[in-house]
């Protein structure tokens, strides 16, 4: 059979099950396609053939016994190199866990390997997930499947990238500040941020904490849908967990379909935004609204607050989270320290690359004594402002219709030395992060260089399932997600 | 000049919980070096805290007994500095809304004698909260190694206000509240396995000023006779410095228990800007009334109440409740003995002298736990009603009472078994009265001359015949009816 790497997880958990493939078949052609491409590609810091052949084997087995644990039974899921496996490299991209191996799980990991899915490889990133290319990786450069010349967004751009060029069937990552659906909507995949809470933290590495979630990425909402499913838990080993019903996501993408109402919150629709752009989004807005949707004009007010408040927390939060790596336990040691001060200094900054170093000192910056109420208070309270405009908006409409980025993929190194542009990729999606909502990046088109566009689906607290059904209808009515880039 | 010190003091304490404040390993104090860990304990990048629901009711206790404000909604914060014995370099603790709230901790003074009580007072607490221990370095010629069992451990910090003026106040104070939170059995407070530990903080100005000298932080003070010492020294130092003119620095001075010396450890500018942000990985904690109701429902009586009780309902000594009350197993112990025997003055010494003497000398490190002991508190009824019958003479009580505590048989049956009984017929014993004093004309003759202490060697002689089985006051008028005849 041609190209098992391109099909879905939906079509192939078929295929399996009716044993007309194997998982062994399946992971090899993963296996294939990645050892024939990915040295254009980047997407992955390490695989192991050998193990994911060997799970594979177990899920054909347990197929055969009739003992199949669901749609992603032997399903190659490549994990972002943030997120704990036992035994497993847990690099963060970072040079500081060069030989790190976690000797746990993350619940995630617990999940997926519940759900019988095949792990498959370590997923480049950008450095402890800080960053909007993958180009702050201590190890390698990820090039954007549609044109290795660019960037595949970040800082999950190893997992986009990967699902974008066939070497896994479905990815995970994490997102931020935007880091799961950027790099989607600049690889052409579907990529989807939980709800704050929905999918357990415990064991992916901690950036920002309140504002870190765990997502999936596919080449379809629907599998993005079943991934989301596997994933979405209450977990007692993590205190921000929620106990809630978790809907059967994929058996809601078409039931949960209804005449929604649909808010286009006019700040995100700005100067900035790419006029090619532009014109995906509108005419995505035009679809739903000729398909009986109710379009709604909408404002966030302070939406221009956003990148600098993110900035305040994000960093504050990682400032502390990171002082962990010290060179006295798991982490990266210098050999040339004098004294045990000398030791934390000299292993740190050997360790860390410029951009988390740079996160760190603007982080502990803001929490110093005497700064504290300035910056961070008052940056807490920013963000209770910019969640309750979201909060007064969804009174009146069901989701949000924005861009995902307000650029298609820019050139690699175009913006690496400007930290400041490159934070702006981020514009329209850490807003949603600093609300805890849900949000989906679905590919909606491509400019005339032949470079996918995002749409962005920003749900109510908890409503995953209404944002899926949206990206699945509007997928489903377009060719974009039949498209693969040519590599 | 005359100066008065002030002092407050910050006493943390480690909880007896199962587990560890945010992960489910145990802590103990002997296990080997780095077995009592897991990946939380670690701090390994990727993990997350969760509460231990104990620790906070445990704290909460402490809250009650201290009469402070119990907060409706506490938090967590993260308290930043690098050490290699914290392995997230930040250590869970509680900022600006901390478990509970002022409180007051009652003392006593020392009396003028042991057998007088002394002047009570109480200090003001500040607050308490909660926060996990950090792990233990140990520095040894060429390097240092760390052990991790105790990092992550529930520990409370008890914040006294500058309410103290002497170093007896705080050492009182020290002791009050070790005994009230073994009472509780939050603890076991022992200084040496650092249950408890203490920084005090100093300052000293002229008597009537209304303004605080510079404060100085005193650490290091490993036992509670260190707490004394080292105040004592930094007081004397204070005031000598100011009588010199010299200026009191604001910084943190290091004990030296050896030397019996303060030495400087950093100046205030050195001082850490920990960077308090509250814990995005935890949830506020809100106290529901009903478990503060439930948690003070269970709460026994602190021991000075139960002192003050025992000095009124039982009139028992001063000297005896201050031995017995601060224990409550012994108080307890002591308790249900009345209950079985009303009699609390010969019951109470027989637990503060005999029971307290043999747990002593049985105990193989330190004294033996009365938990351990093979001895109830009917043995102690059964044997007061004995010596209180004259069934058995108290000299021989001692003996028995040697005798069951290390069998745990009960005092009847050993009376019986021995032929201890305490022999009161007057025709055997007159018989033997009768011979002693012919074999014994010295004594007898100087009695009569008016010797009176004569007789006793006489009684000596009788109850060694008896071997101390005879009734000594019996003994006393049958001698002295013989010899008037």
């Amino acid at each position: 059979m041609s190209d098992l790497f391109y099909k879905t997880a939906a079509e192939l958990s078929d295929l399996l099950l009716k044993g007309e493939i194997s998982s062994r078949e399946l992971t090899q052609a993963v296996i294939e396609r990645t050892q024939a491409i990915e040295p254009k590609v980047n997407a992955f810091l390490s695989y192991d053939e050998e193990d994911a052949l060997m799970q594979a084997t177990i899920s054909d087995e347990r197929i055969a016994r009739g003992e199949s644990r669901g749609p992603l039974e032997g399903i190659p899921v490549g994990l972002k190199d943030i997120i704990a496996v036992n035994g497993e490299q847990l690099s963060c991209a970072s040079k500081i866990l060069e030989k790190f191996n976690s000797p746990y799980d993350a619940t995630s990991a617990i999940n997926l390997k519940n759900a019988g899915a095949v792990l498959w490889g370590r997923l480049n990133m950008d450095e402890f997930a800080m960053g909007s290319s993958t180009e702050n990786s201590a190890y390698k450069v990820t090039s954007n499947p549609w044109d290795l010349e660019r960037i595949p967004g970040g800082s999950s751009g190893g997992s986009a990238a990967s699902v974008a060029a066939g070497e896994a069937i479905l990815a995970i990552g994490s997102d931020t500040g935007g880091s799961i659906r950027q790099p989607a909507s600049l690889c052409g995949v579907v990529g989807l941020k939980p709800t704050y809470g929905l999918i357990s933290r415990y064991g992916l590495v901690a950036y920002a904490s309140s504002l870190d979630q765990i997502g999936p990425f596919a080449r379809s909402v629907e599998d993005v849908a079943i991934l989301l499913q596997a994933l979405a838990s209450h977990d007692r080993l993590d205190s921000t967990s929620i106990k809630t019903e978790i809907p059967d996501y994929r058996a809601t993408l078409e039931q949960a379909d209804r005449p929604w109402k649909l808010g286009v919150p006019s700040e995100y629709f700005s100067d900035g935004l790419d006029k090619e752009v532009g014109a995906a989004i509108e005419n995505a807005i035009k679809f739903f609204e000729s398909n009986g949707c109710e379009i709604v004009n909408v404002s966030l007010p302070h939406t221009d607050l956003a990148v600098p408040v993110y900035y305040i927390i994000a960093t504050a939060e990682a400032s502390s989270n990171l002082a962990r790596y010290d060179g006295i336990r798991y982490s990266h040691r210098s050999d040339r320290a004098v004294d045990s001060i000398d030791l934390y200094f000299k292993s740190r900054a050997e360790g860390f690359g410029e951009e988390v170093k740079r996160r760190i000192i603007l982080g502990t910056y803001v929490l110093s004594s005497g700064y504290y109420d300035a910056y961070y208070l008052r940056a807490q309270k920013v963000r209770t402002l910019i969640r309750q405009d979201f909060m007064k908006s969804f009174e009146k409409v069901d989701a949000l219709l924005t861009p995902t980025s307000p650029t298609v993929a820019f050139k690699i190194g175009e913006r690496s030395e400007d930290p400041l542009a490159m934070y702006l990729s981020d514009i329209y999606t850490i807003s949603v992060n600093l609300a805890g909502l849900p949000g989906i990046s679905v590919p909606c088109g491509f400019n005339s260089d032949k470079m996918p566009i995002g749409l962005q689906i920003i749900g109510k607290p908890y409503c995953e399932a209404d944002i899926l059904a949206m990206a699945h209808k509007f997928e489903r009515s377009h060719d974009f997600y039949k498209e693969h880039p040519k590599l | 000049m005359e100066y008065e010190a002030v002092i407050g003091l910050e006493v943390h304490v480690q909880l007896n919980t199962e587990s560890k404040m945010f992960t489910r390993v145990a802590y103990n104090y002997a296990a080997p070096p780095n077995s009592l860990t897991n990946p939380v304990v670690m701090g390994l990048p990727g993990t997350l805290p969760v509460m231990n629901k104990g620790a906070i009711e445990k704290t909460i206790i402490v809250g009650l007994i201290f009469n402070c404000e119990i907060a409706e909604i506490s938090k967590w914060d993260r308290k930043n500095y690098f050490y290699p014995d914290m392995p997230k370099n930040y250590q869970i603790s509680q900022y600006d809304q901390p478990l509970c709230i002022g409180g007051e901790v009652e003392i006593e003074l020392p009396g003028p004698s042991r057998n007088i009580m002394g002047k009570h007072r109480k200090v003001q607490l500040t607050r308490i909260h909660l926060e996990e221990d950090t792990g233990k370095s140990t520095h040894h010629a060429l390097d240092s190694t760390l052990d991790f069992n105790r990092s992550g451990a529930p520990l409370i910090e008890i914040v006294s206000e500058p309410d103290m003026h002497s170093a007896e106040e705080a050492f009182a104070y020290l002791t009050a509240v070790r005994t009230n939170l073994m009472y509780v059995d939050i603890s076991d407070c022992d200084m040496e396995k650092g249950q408890m530990r203490c920084d005090v903080n100093i300052s000293v100005r002229e008597v009537g000023a209304t303004e605080l000298g510079a404060k100085v932080e005193l650490k290091n003070l490993n036992t509670i006779s260190g707490v004394r010492n080292g105040i004592e020294f930094e007081i004397e130092r204070q005031i000598k410095a100011l009588g010199n003119n010299e200026k009191i620095v604001q910084e943190t001075r290091l004990w030296n228990a050896e030397r019996g010396l303060t030495a400087s450890m950093r100046s205030k500018e050195e001082a850490h800007d920990y960077r308090y942000f509250p814990d995005p990985d935890l949830m506020p904690v809100k106290i529901e009334k009903e478990t503060i109701e439930r948690l003070r429902s269970h709460l026994s009586e602190i021991p000075f109440d139960k002192q003050r009780r025992f000095l009124e309902e039982y009139d028992l000594p001063f000297t005896v409740t201050s031995v017995i009350c601060p224990d409550k197993s012994l108080s307890d112990f002591f308790e249900a003995a009345v209950a079985l025997y009303n009699k609390p003055i010969p019951i109470a010494n027989l637990i503060a002298n005999d029971l307290l003497r043999e747990l002593s000398a049985a105990g193989i490190e330190g004294t033996l736990p009365l938990s351990e002991c093979k001895i109830g508190p009917q043995h102690i009824a059964g044997l007061a009603r004995m010596v209180d019958d004259g069934m058995i003479s108290k000299q021989v009580a001692q003996d028995v009472f040697i005798e069951i505590f290390s069998t745990g048989e009960a005092p009847e049956k050993v009376v019986e078994e021995k032929g201890l009984k305490q022999s009161s017929n007057t025709v055997e014993l007159e018989e033997m009265c009768r011979e002693i004093i012919d074999k014994n004309p010295k004594p007898v003759e100087e009695f009569k001359a008016g010797k009176e202490n004569a007789i006793n060697a006489l009684k000596g002689q009788v109850m060694k015949a008896t071997r101390g089985k005879a009734n000594p006051k019996i003994v006393d008028e049958i001698l002295r009816k013989l010899m008037a005849e």
